[in-house]
């Protein structure tokens, strides 16, 4: 991949600047999910050929990971990390609040949803942050403006690019730089689009590209540049160079995971039937078919410093507890197989999981069992390197702004430790200004 | 490569208010006239033989129990894929597949296929009337009212779900109401029920007919004079002619002269045919800004692959061949009747990832195995390159790719393969 091309036509095209990427924002709720089995005897990239880059440059042992998991909906923090003891709490909410003897107590009058068992074996292990009342000055309602804000950082003015983006933008522009920033399906969320560069994302399921001959030559010939491209034709141009570089390093990874989810199943080839099946692939098992790609490529040492995964379904309006604990089952299951996947790989001790969402939501229940959108809420920090226990001010229930909580702690703070502490970036570099660290980690 | 102005607008003018043409097709419009073109777009005439082979899936419009059928969803998917494959008036279609995006309602909350046809027919029947028809039908839609809770809201505890989007995506825009305005409007939606049959009835005890104050005026709001209000204040018609330009004409803030003739031609009947027609006419969109400026949404990729090439869908939803559709379709990330939220698609580069390129791959191989390509293969290969762009409409290839095909030059397959994933093809 020529870098210097690809970096000099993002400049030109301003492609972070569109909206591409903020409205791609939208896209990722529900993360769409697939596997590319259209052909299934079609050529496939040998496991045998190792990615280039994962060869030459692996993951260093002792670098950070970070994985980001985006609840996309806006995930009721009061359901979440629950403060059972204060009355204020089942008065406001009836028909949706748990009792002292459903939640999986954390101590200090609050318990986690009981959906989420093996996030509290994390907790009692002290693996497992909780980082509580965390917003923003002049909470914003809207789940597309509200989620732009927390991925690009940026609370006042809107930005185009993403606060991961920009730490890629920040890194070596080297042969790896697409590499370091990976989404795993099918679209790229704006977290991780730069100024002059964005993430690469990876499908769920293996990639297939043409062997060595003709129809492999011209497929690479697609990719390269052309001046007669308009910027849009410039940018798929780029898309295929970028492909064919992410298919070799990958691949090994990617097969690995594959054969892992079909030893699991036992039932056959699931993803080729979740891929033709959108309510499976959507729902039930979308978080942890993300996770196990992610679980491999880090045990495959390729040298991705951050993931992105999401799921969505968390606008809970009506009927919210059914729906908000099924939610939290799915992801409790999905982060723990992966905690364990990773545990025994060579990367375990340096993996952060970090769980957040747009807003929490409105104190009081609405007439559907539901809620409305609220603002500040817990962000949960997971895995080896993380200092265990409770961080921040939990929000009042009674001092309310217009029926919302009060944010305790300002998101940029939690950006700014994990920019430091995983990542070893300059935090004030990525976020315009420095804030203060959390001892999370 | 040379390119002939004039034949490129043309095809342009094909791409964004239907799903692509043929060179054939293309060189029948140019005969035609550009304006011709776009009158017979906007203004059909007669009845289109390809919806009437397609007709919907006759699914009772009531409430699915809660596990849904999937094979009814996927004959849903299938047909509006075999009927925006099938139809000689396109823009019908693709009016409706915008709306689509615009209202975006998913079968994964809503349950009942039978809602989500019958809310996809009255996009396509209102969708080229009055915007505010449409909108006021949206609100009572029953699959609209499962989508945003309002089926439930009550008095008691206002939901604010519909009310929220209502303004924020459907009519107004962020930054046109206030937080306050969402909890009023919230309050004038209350008290209605959807019975199991779809009939949404007011119950007057859980409506709350109290003075509510909506940006700036106060009075008994209920939905309809809610609905009236919004759609008055001055910052609707400048989004929604916004939104169509930023999905049929190019992304970036809607140029002021051009912003200026678009209002003009919606005006106070809210008239979206005569919108489009403007809009298809307006000397940006005709202008080289314009040209190229889109990213294929992967629906409008599918479908223009399977026009151009012939393959037929079938409509039981079953075969492996609606597997593939549907499997490109998910990998690609949009799966109609499946939008991701409310807010509907991303639009533009957020179109082209790695992932998407491989399921493109995988995708036009599939494509070529089931497509019709005797124009390629009935050419010698030395015409091949110049038979596949005719084939696919595609103005010219550039050197680029036109060296990158030249490389499979005698392998008809593989060369309609590389095409379909040339650059050139994947923009709008």
């Amino acid at each position: 991949m020529d870098t210097v091309t690809r970096r000099r036509f993002l400049e030109l095209s301003g492609v972070m600047s569109t909206g591409a990427f903020a409205a791609a924002c939208s896209s990722s709720h529900g993360h769409p999910v697939g596997a590319p089995t259209l052909t299934p005897s079609g050529p496939q990239t040998s496991g045998a050929q190792l990615g280039a880059a994962a060869q030459h440059a692996p993951l260093a042992a002792g670098q950070g990971v970070l994985v980001l998991v985006t609840l996309y909906g806006g995930n009721d923090g009061l359901n979440t990390v629950i403060p059972y003891a204060d009355p204020a709490y089942a008065g406001s909410r009836p028909d949706l609040a748990y009792s002292a003897s459903q939640v999986l107590d954390l101590g200090q009058g609050l318990g986690f949803n009981p959906a989420m068992t093996g996030l509290h074996q994390m907790w009692q292990r002290k693996l497992c942050a909780v980082v509580r009342g965390v917003g923003y000055p002049q909470p914003n309602h809207s789940h597309f403006v509200s989620m732009d804000i927390w991925q690009t950082a940026t609370p006042g003015e809107p930005t185009g690019s993403g606060w991961l983006g920009r730490w890629l933008d920040a890194q070596p522009d080297d042969q790896i730089r697409a590499l370091k920033a990976v989404s795993v399906g099918g679209t790229l969320p704006p977290v991780l689009g730069g100024t002059k560069t964005a993430g690469s994302s990876l499908p769920i399921g293996q990639f297939r590209l043409p062997k060595p001959g003709p129809l492999d030559t011209g497929f690479t010939g697609l990719g390269q540049p052309s001046s007669q491209d308009s910027p849009t034709a410039a940018y798929a141009a780029r898309d295929v160079a970028d492909l064919i570089t992410v298919a070799k390093t990958f691949t090994p990874a990617l097969a690995s995971a594959q054969s892992a989810a079909g030893a699991k199943g036992a039932k056959g080839d699931k993803a080729t039937k979740a891929a033709g099946n959108p309510a499976k692939a959507a729902k039930s098992s979308a978080l942890a078919q993300q996770l196990d790609i992610v679980a491999e490529c880090i045990n495959a040492s390729v040298p991705t410093r951050v993931y992105s995964v999401s799921l969505g379904g968390f606008d809970t309006h009506s009927a919210e507890k059914g729906t908000q604990s099924t939610l939290w089952g799915e992801v409790d299951k999905a982060v723990t197989d992966f905690q364990n996947a990773i545990a025994a790989g060579p990367h375990g001790k340096n993996v952060v999981t970090v769980l957040y969402t747009e807003f929490g939501r409105r104190v009081h229940a609405n007439a559907n069992q539901g809620t409305d959108h609220g603002t500040a809420g817990p962000v949960l920090v997971l895995g080896e390197p993380v200092n265990g226990g409770f961080y921040g001010e939990q929000p009042s229930l009674t001092d309310l702004d217009d029926g919302d909580l009060k944010f305790s702690t300002d998101f940029r703070s939690v950006y700014a430790t994990l920019l430091d502490k995983v990542l070893g970036a300059d935090p004030a570099q990525i976020l315009g200004q420095d804030q203060p660290r959390i001892a999370f980690l | 490569m040379s390119i002939d102005q004039n034949r490129s607008a043309v095809a342009h003018l094909l791409r964004r208010a239907g799903f692509g043409a043929s060179g054939a097709e293309i060189d029948a419009a140019v005969k035609a006239g550009y304006e011709a073109t776009v009158s017979a777009l906007v203004a059909p005439a007669g009845a289109d033989p390809g919806a009437a082979a397609t007709p919907p899936p006759d699914f009772p419009a009531v409430k699915a129990p809660k596990k849904g059928d999937a094979q009814a969803d996927y004959q849903m998917v299938e047909w509006w894929l075999g009927r925006m494959a099938s139809v000689t008036q396109p823009l019908v279609e693709k009016r409706t597949f915008f709306f689509h995006g615009h209202f975006a309602t998913s079968i994964q909350k809503v349950k009942s296929p039978g809602f989500m046809v019958q809310q996809n027919q009255t996009m396509r029947t209102l969708g080229g009337g009055d915007f505010g028809a449409l909108a006021h039908a949206m609100v009572r839609d029953p699959a609209m009212m499962l989508w945003l809770d309002s089926a439930g809201n009550t008095l008691k505890a206002p939901n604010e779900n519909l009310a929220r989007e209502l303004m924020e995506l459907f009519t107004l825009g962020v930054g046109n109401y206030s937080e306050d305005d969402v909890r009023a409007g919230a309050r004038a939606l209350t008290g209605w029920r959807l019975d199991p049959d779809g009939k949404a009835t007011l119950v007057p005890k859980l409506h709350d007919d109290t003075p509510k104050t909506i940006l700036g005026r106060t009075a008994n709001f209920d939905d309809t004079s809610f609905v009236d209000w919004i759609l008055q204040q001055p910052a609707s018609p400048k989004f929604v002619t916004a939104r169509f330009w930023a999905r049929f004409g190019m992304p970036g803030p809607i140029p002021p002269d051009v912003s200026g003739r678009l209002l003009a031609a919606y005006g106070p009947n809210r008239d979206i045919t005569a919108l489009l027609r403007a809009l298809f006419l307006d000397p940006v969109f005709r202008g080289p800004q314009a040209r190229y400026a889109l990213v294929k949404q992967p629906t409008e990729y599918v479908v223009g692959v399977l026009r151009a090439l012939k393959i037929k869908v079938s409509a039981n939803g079953d075969s492996k061949d609606d597997e593939a559709l549907r499997a490109a379709l998910t990998g690609l990330g949009q799966m109609p009747f499946y939008p991701p939220n409310v807010g509907g698609w991303p639009e533009g580069t957020a179109w082209l990832t790695t992932a998407a390129a491989q399921t493109r791959f995988g995708f036009a191989e599939w494509a070529v195995s089931k497509g019709d390509l005797s124009q390629v293969e009935n050419s010698s290969p030395s015409q091949r390159i110049d038979a596949v762009a005719h084939l696919l409409g595609v103005d010219a290839f550039s050197d680029r790719s036109a060296s990158a095909l030249n490389e499979v030059v005698a392998n008809p397959q593989q060369l309609v393969t590389l095409a379909l994933l040339a650059p050139e093809y994947l923009v709008n």
